[in-house]
């Protein structure tokens, strides 16, 4: 059985031939190899270009969509004045941030008060390099440990908030800068455990290979491989929240305590790069939570797949460029879905302490996980084979062809059917709550009657 | 261009070029972590000489290494170090000078190390090609198809040992961290030397 | 000058450019031993002298012979992992003594040590 993995892992050179280069510099231009120079430009061009408009595209979207889903949720319109459903909201937030005026408290420490945006944002936008949009649209695919590794930048960014809260030489700053420590340190443990889960089943970590692996359909997804990578979605889901101080666990910067936490004393452009930083960082992780359990770049059909293993053997070009523009409308919309869940639960449950915060970590979510990773590896042991890559190593819609184990391809399937039947059902829910909802006899937006003043 | 000038290859160029930055970042952050006198900033320095090391493990294949070195190093131990220096420091601009003698005889030290351990490096060489010998140049023996994979059938084959022991030591240290940072309440200074 | 800065930087980079890296970090971190009173800024020394030492081992494993052609040996990158893991554990036990002895003392100055007694 063919592994079909990744190449090899890192060498130390930053330029190497890549699906966007070849195409460019080979096909279109016709040179015979790119000058280190041109490859290069390349590189800074796809950065700046398109990571960096991707960017400020998702975090603008993200603001407006947020203020409409709270609006919706606490039964008002949100944003609609500016713009056709107020969709300029964000540009004309953008423009009244840009147009702040700069604030620098008097005693604060005025060169790491300075730099501490840029310590928080930068992890965050390192991660991007390994998201797998395609299957050829990631811009470092050669990383063996693709999953480590955005785990381990996204841990230096804590250190960007704690450099804010200190250097605003403010009490609430400082407290929103310890509590977000606490916080997101604890909770890289579950986190990091629900993806060794997921890996296991998966056999890499390298994350064009965990997308590779689930191109057959969605029966071939990780969430439904085991019931323990099934129990890890929710367990990095709920981790991934606090490591994002969103949600309930938004105490950093709880409104309604601590003034706004640990950027407080931000005003203008720069509290912009900790805005930035934190929808980033929502669409990173729900990204990867994406990669490792829903598919990555993968429709429910498994047709991607199937066209992607007709067309990288031959050198079809541009149907790999359509195949990888539509994969990646795909991936985003996963991640963005997620966002919304994640969104969805920032206006409905209340905050909880900060000591509830951590007792909720270290006494409920670190034994989960520890147990599922506990039965993943007895799974894995007992049960497991790895299926291989779909379309390449076996055909995923003939049962006959999979050399699994009766069990585990028993379990796969039944586990599909429960999750199809639970995002059925709950489509279904939110559908009719929606349309009853319509019907309501006096909706809370009906201004209430005017009552006359008794004369 | 450059490359044709100097007669070297482009990976080269590169390799070297990436080389003398990360190494710039990380020996200018290190000096500035001895040079700082607010405790906040040197902590700041150290994260980016630990961040820039992760760099120079990239370079050295080491992936994982590097990962590790940012996840337990930069996200883990440093934020400990910083939360220590929010909780002794009772301004944040203290200053504690060492005395001028002791700058003194700390560069002369620092110096004779520093000379004494470069002599070591350039002085130490072997005859090309032989096993055992610490060449020049760098060889290249490849790298694995499936680095991560190698590196857990080492942990749990070769040295599995060392890794159960160092899965109790760890055990132990939180006991004992957790023991030793109970918090005896502060008292005050008079009652304690009474 | 040029002369001596091409003669230098020219040469692919080896095994002797990554030691002599470490070698620098070394020292700095000895510096730092030598002349912090802070109690964590000694702490932050030990940590330099770890991490120049991880630098070598690193190195050491990509440069040196060992394992096989296309599954290089991994000795190396193993110790630097256990390395790590002990200064993790060293830094934290090393914490909660200064926080103890911050609270005894009121104060984080290793000079201040000397009012301990035995």
């Amino acid at each position: 059985m063919s592994w079909a993995y990744a190449i090899a892992s890192f060498p130390a050179l930053p330029l190497a031939d890549g699906f966007g280069q070849t195409l460019v510099f080979k096909d279109f231009l016709g040179l015979p190899a790119a000058p280190w120079w041109a490859k290069l430009a390349w590189d800074l061009a796809i950065i700046a270009g398109v990571f960096g408009g991707m960017l400020s595209v998702i975090a603008m979207f993200c603001i407006w969509w947020e203020r409409k889903v709270a609006g919706h949720m606490q039964c008002r319109f949100g944003p609609n004045r500016v713009g056709p459903i107020g969709i300029l909201q964000s540009v004309a937030d953008g423009l009244k941030l840009m147009l702040k005026e700069d604030l620098l408290p008097r005693d604060a420490d005025k060169w790491m008060f300075r730099f501490a945006p840029y310590v928080a944002f930068t992890p965050v936008f390192a991660a991007y390099m390994v998201l797998p949009f395609g299957p050829e649209f990631v811009f470092e695919r050669r990383l063996a440990v693709g999953v480590f590794y955005i785990l381990a930048v996204l841990s230096v960014e804590i250190m960007g908030v704690i450099m804010a809260g200190w250097a605003s030489n403010n009490k609430w700053a400082i407290y929103g800068a310890m509590r977000e420590a606490c916080q997101m340190v604890s909770y890289e443990i579950p986190l990091g455990i629900s993806i060794i889960v997921a890996v296991m089943a998966a056999g890499t970590l390298n994350m064009v290979d965990l997308g590779n692996l689930q191109g057959g359909g969605i029966h071939t997804w990780l969430i439904f491989r085991n019931p323990f990578t099934f129990a890890a979605f929710f367990a990095y889901f709920v981790a991934s929240l606090a490591s994002n101080k969103r949600a309930p666990f938004d105490l950093p910067e709880s409104e309604s305590e601590l003034v706004a936490g640990f950027h407080t004393e931000y005003s203008g452009l720069r509290f912009s790069f900790f805005f930035f930083a934190e929808y980033a960082a929502m669409f990173v992780v729900g990204g990867i939570q994406a990669t490792l359990f829903l598919g990555a770049w993968n429709d429910p059909f498994g047709i991607i797949g199937y066209f992607h293993a007709k067309f990288a053997d031959n050198h079809h070009d541009i149907q790999l460029l359509v195949l990888n523009a539509v994969a990646s409308g795909i991936f985003v919309t996963k991640a963005m879905a997620i966002i919304f869940v994640q969104m969805w639960l920032r206006w409905t449950l209340p905050r909880p302490r900060i000591d509830q915060v951590l007792y909720a970590c270290v006494k409920v979510l670190l034994p989960l996980s520890c147990c599922l990773l506990l039965g993943a590896s007895l799974w894995g042991l007992l049960v497991g084979s790895r299926p291989g890559v779909p379309w390449v190593d076996y055909q995923p819609f003939s049962w006959s062809d999979w050399q699994m184990t009766p069990v585990a391809l028993a379990t796969q399937v039944i586990l599909t059917l429960i999750g199809l039947a639970g995002l059925t059902g709950i489509v279904l829910w939110v559908g009719y709550a929606a349309v009853t909802g319509r019907n309501l006899k006096q909706r809370l937006t009906d201004p209430a009657d005017i009552i006359p003043h008794a004369a | 261009m450059t490359n044709a000038l100097l007669a070297i290859s482009d990976e080269q160029l590169a390799t070297n070029v990436l080389f003398y930055a990360l190494a710039a970042g990380v020996a200018l952050s290190a000096l500035a972590v001895v040079l700082s006198r607010n405790i906040v900033r040197t902590a700041l320095f150290l994260l980016f000489t630990l961040g820039g090391v992760a760099g120079v493990y990239f370079m050295l294949n080491a992936e994982f290494l590097a990962a590790v070195q940012l996840v337990v190093y930069a996200g883990g131990t440093l934020i400990l170090i910083v939360f220590a220096v929010m909780l002794t420091s009772k301004s944040p601009f203290i200053r504690f000078d060492p005395k001028a003698i002791e700058v003194v005889v700390a560069a002369i030290a620092g110096a004779i190390m520093l000379v004494a351990l470069l002599a070591g490096i350039i002085s130490t060489h072997g005859p090309v090609g032989t096993p055992g010998a610490i060449v020049r140049q760098p060889l290249d023996w490849g790298t694995s198809q499936y680095p991560v994979a190698d590196l857990g059938q080492a942990l749990l084959g070769d040295y599995l040992l060392p890794f159960e022991l160092a899965s109790v030591l760890l055990l132990v240290v939180m006991i004992g961290a957790a023991f030793l940072a109970k918090g005896r309440r502060r008292r005050a200074a008079g009652e304690e030397k009474a | 000058m040029t002369l001596t800065l091409a003669t230098i930087c020219i040469p692919p980079v080896g095994l002797y450019h990554y030691l002599a890296l470490a070698a620098f970090v070394f020292v700095c971190g000895l510096l730092t031993i030598l002349l912090k009173r802070n109690a964590i800024g000694i702490l932050m020394g030990v940590e330099l002298i770890l991490n120049a030492a991880n630098i070598n081992l690193a190195a050491f494993n990509r440069y040196a012979h060992g394992g096989l052609p296309g599954r290089p040996a991994l000795d190396g990158q193993i110790f630097a992992l256990f390395v790590i893991v002990l200064a993790a554990a060293e830094a934290a036990i090393a914490l909660a003594i200064f926080l103890n002895f911050y609270n005894n003392i009121a104060s984080i100055d290793v000079e201040r040590g000397k009012e301990l007694r035995g």
